[in-house]
């Protein structure tokens, strides 16, 4: 496939830009944070992106999606980065509603993905368990417990975990942590008794949780897939918010580079515009050409995934990689250039600093996705 | 999506490599002399060394999409390809079909596919480096001809060249760009003396040249006189282009999706396991591995950006990124690439001569040598960071 966007693709960006300036510009993120929003994101803005489609995009139509793929969901998502939309692709589409598609039963499926893609349920995704990123790490527990399993354990960073309606909890139900094989995914409704739910406060106001698992006990028709086989759909499900989370960021590179290029133009100092300084030029058009490689790199990694590529994790490794690189070296020159101001709550360049550094470290940062690029290499 | 004309080309261009293309040229065999002259002759009658040249102009007349064909069944057909030098078709060329006039065009453009004349480029001048445009070779119109004098410097392939395409200052009083004028002349004629500069890396493709009363003949003027810094930047960015177009990783091949896949591999980690070792199946040096794994993500996209500007530029969506970028990229890349061969390879990276090291050892050093001049040559990084901040950016002066 190709790496210039489709005419059906230009015209889900157009209306996505114009969605998300209208309605989601950088204010909403504020006013979510100043007004400690208990959700974190309008449900019935959510409610009118899913019917303008979106949260079904890569949903077959049988459960009421528009049966696309992640090179659409991703040309949205880039759009959510440029004005830090705070709504639930990563968490409830790419993630949950991802190994929901994946491993679900046909049951499972109608039951929680039609209301997804209705933009009336909510999901999250609890696999987390440490700060860096390791996704094996899991020593949540799920044992035998009559005809059911018996869960405990704790979760870290669960991304909307908050409002999701229905959890699905990675536990082990054989082996130790670290190991790939023994993991199982369950469904689990957070009202459950023994799960508790706390929402964590974050730099970038976003929404995540901690969810405690105290004896919650299940069904065995709560097992997502086959039991001990968590991993397979779960390595699926982490190339996908890898490559949509990289999206995210180019939306984010690009537009802190643009408002960058345009501070240089109009700031005077020293009676003259700063972009005249051959020491900020330079810089600037070293942005310039890490924004465009790692355009091209997320393009081809989301495509890669579509077309089912047999190396599509190692363009997805390297897109996250040359993202993460480059959305910490250009907040960072972001922020440096404008000064006195960056330092300010009132500029919005510090939100994007703080956006990016938490995209940065998910889902694995450049230096994981390089330990990562070189396996899947041979070396 | 399968086009019939183009399909058609394809079997007419099949039967015709068929009954051409010698058979100690196909893969697998030895080539001998007589038959490489022998198929360069009628490659170069079908003007397939420059396809895309109107065939009027001694070249191929082929379309892009054509060219591509014959591009992949040659690659399939013969381990040996016919090309031009690339001063003259990747530069000289595309400028002359751009700005020279007819007379012009016939004169030089066939002689290039030909490969008969062979070209090389006077641009730069001691003691103006990246300031191209603060040349003092002096062109003086006398009668039908210009008396040119002055020196050139960084001219590659100057002592293996028959002309030259150079710059030269045509009005000594106007503005530094507004003097110049590109002119065309025959470098093997009296007058013309040729140095051959020596680099730390031993050897050189480099020369000094220096004109002394050299002739030029007046309608090998190419353009307006005093005119020439437009083609001069013009060229400039079909050598960005060229420069930057070997030393990327390129893109993912395709690849058929069922059937055992093969592995990728790196050739720099390959160096690296002869070198270091490895430990549980990954290479010894934990922080070699990291730079390896930096340097081959940025080569593949790298690729990318490259395959998708030439994409955007296909779907009419601008020019893309300027050339400037991929002329910086590559050469940063590939320098940082010939800096981690060097550690991979440790004190066997130190030898300069001599039988304790295998050829490929002082190959390599003398390519990390090298390398330092592919951020300097071709206009600098700096030169090419002024550019994308100036013409892309659009930042103020």
């Amino acid at each position: 496939m190709s790496l210039v966007l489709s005419e059906e693709q230009e015209l889900i960006q157009q209306a996505a830009s114009e969605f998300l300036k209208e309605q989601t510009p950088i204010t909403h993120l504020r006013e979510m944070r100043d007004s400690e929003d208990p959700v974190g994101f309008s449900k019935a803005l959510w409610k009118e992106m899913a019917e303008l489609g979106w949260a079904g995009i890569p949903f077959s139509e049988d459960v009421g999606g528009a049966g696309l793929g992640l090179a659409e969901l991703g040309v949205i998502v880039e759009e959510c980065g440029r004005t830090l939309s705070p709504y639930p692709f990563l968490s409830s589409v790419v993630l949950a509603g991802g190994a929901i598609a994946l491993g679900g039963s046909e049951a499972q499926k109608q039951e929680i993905l039609t209301g997804l893609c209705k933009g009336e349920t909510l999901l999250a995704l609890a696999f987390q368990e440490t700060g860096r990123f390791s996704p094996w790490a899991i020593g949540t527990k799920a044992e035998k417990a009559g005809d059911g399993f018996r869960i405990s354990g704790e979760k870290l960073f669960v991304l909307d975990g908050h409002v999701a309606d229905h959890l699905v909890v990675a536990a082990r139900t054989s082996g130790s942590s670290g190991e790939e094989n023994g993991i199982t995914l369950f469904l689990v409704d957070p009202s459950t008794q023994g799960c508790t739910v706390t929402r964590s406060s974050m730099i970038d106001s976003r929404n995540a949780a901690r969810v405690a698992l105290s004896d919650v006990t299940v069904t065995s028709s709560a097992v997502l897939g086959e039991v001990d086989r968590g991993a397979e759909i779960l390595n699926a499900v982490f190339d996908r918010a890898t490559a949509i989370l990289s999206a995210e960021m180019v939306g984010i590179i690009s537009e802190v580079f643009e408002r960058t290029v345009t501070y240089l133009k109009e700031r005077e100092q020293f009676g003259v515009r700063i972009g005249t300084f051959q020491a900020l030029k330079h810089r600037a058009a070293e942005m310039f050409c890490e924004v465009e490689l790692a355009q091209a790199v997320v393009l081809d990694a989301l495509r890669a995934l579509d077309e089912d590529r047999p190396h599509a994790s190692r363009v997805v490794s390297a897109a996250k990689a040359r993202c993460s690189d480059a959305a910490s070296l250009i907040t960072c020159e972001g922020l440096q250039m404008h000064g006195g101001i960056g330092m300010t709550d009132e500029e919005d360049i510090g939100l994007f600093l703080k956006r990016a550094k938490t995209a940065e470290l998910s889902f694995g940062d450049a230096a994981f996705h390089r330990d990562r690029f070189a396996r899947l290499t041979g070396f | 999506m399968p086009d019939a004309s183009l399909e058609a080309f394809r079997s007419e261009l099949v039967e015709w490599l068929e009954a051409n293309c010698p058979a100690s040229l196909r893969p697998g065999a030895t080539s001998t002399k007589e038959d490489r002259d022998s198929w360069q002759q009628v490659y170069i009658e079908r003007g397939y060394t420059m396809p895309t040249w109107p065939r009027e102009y001694g070249g191929g007349g082929l379309s892009k999409d054509e060219a591509r064909v014959l591009s992949h069944e040659m690659g399939r057909f013969a381990n040996w390809v016919p090309v031009a030098s690339f001063f003259g078709t990747s530069m000289l060329g595309p400028v002359l079909l751009e700005f020279g006039n007819e007379e012009q065009k016939k004169e030089h453009l066939p002689k290039i596919v030909s490969c008969e004349i062979q070209w090389c480029q006077g641009y730069s001048e001691p003691g103006a480096g990246s300031d191209l445009a603060s040349l003092q070779t002096r062109a003086v119109r006398d009668g039908d001809k210009y008396i040119i004098n002055g020196s050139k410097i960084w001219t590659t392939g100057a002592n293996n060249a028959d002309w030259i395409f150079c710059l030269t200052r045509t009005d000594p009083d106007a503005a530094k760009h507004d003097g110049i004028s590109f002119i065309l002349f025959d470098l093997r004629q009296p007058g013309v003396t040729i140095s051959p500069i020596q680099l730390i890396s031993g050897a050189s493709e480099f020369c000094q040249v220096f004109f002394q009363d050299v002739k030029a003949e007046a309608r090998n003027l190419v353009g307006t006189l005093n005119g020439g810094w437009t083609i001069a930047k013009r060229l400039l960015q079909h050598e960005r282009a060229m420069l930057s177009g070997g030393t990327g990783g390129g893109g993912e091949r395709p690849q058929a999706k069922k059937g055992p896949v093969p592995a990728p591999t790196s050739a720099l980690a390959e160096a690296a396991r002869a070198h270091l070792g490895e430990k549980q199946g990954q290479l010894a040096d934990y922080p070699l591995r990291d730079r390896i794994a930096q340097n081959e993500m940025d080569a593949l996209c790298f690729g990318l950006t490259l395959k998708r500007s030439g994409e955007q530029a296909k779907a009419g969506q601008g020019p893309g990124p300027a050339t400037s970028m991929f002329k910086l990229y590559a050469s940063e890349l590939n320098k940082r690439r010939s800096e981690i061969l060097m550690s991979v390879r440790g004190a066997a990276a130190l030898g300069w001569s001599g039988d304790e090291f295998t050829p490929l050892d002082i190959m390599e050093t003398r390519g990390w040598l090298r390398s330092k001049g592919n951020s300097i040559e071709g206009g600098t990084s700096e030169v090419q960071l002024n550019v994308i901040a100036k013409r892309v950016l659009g930042l103020p002066d």
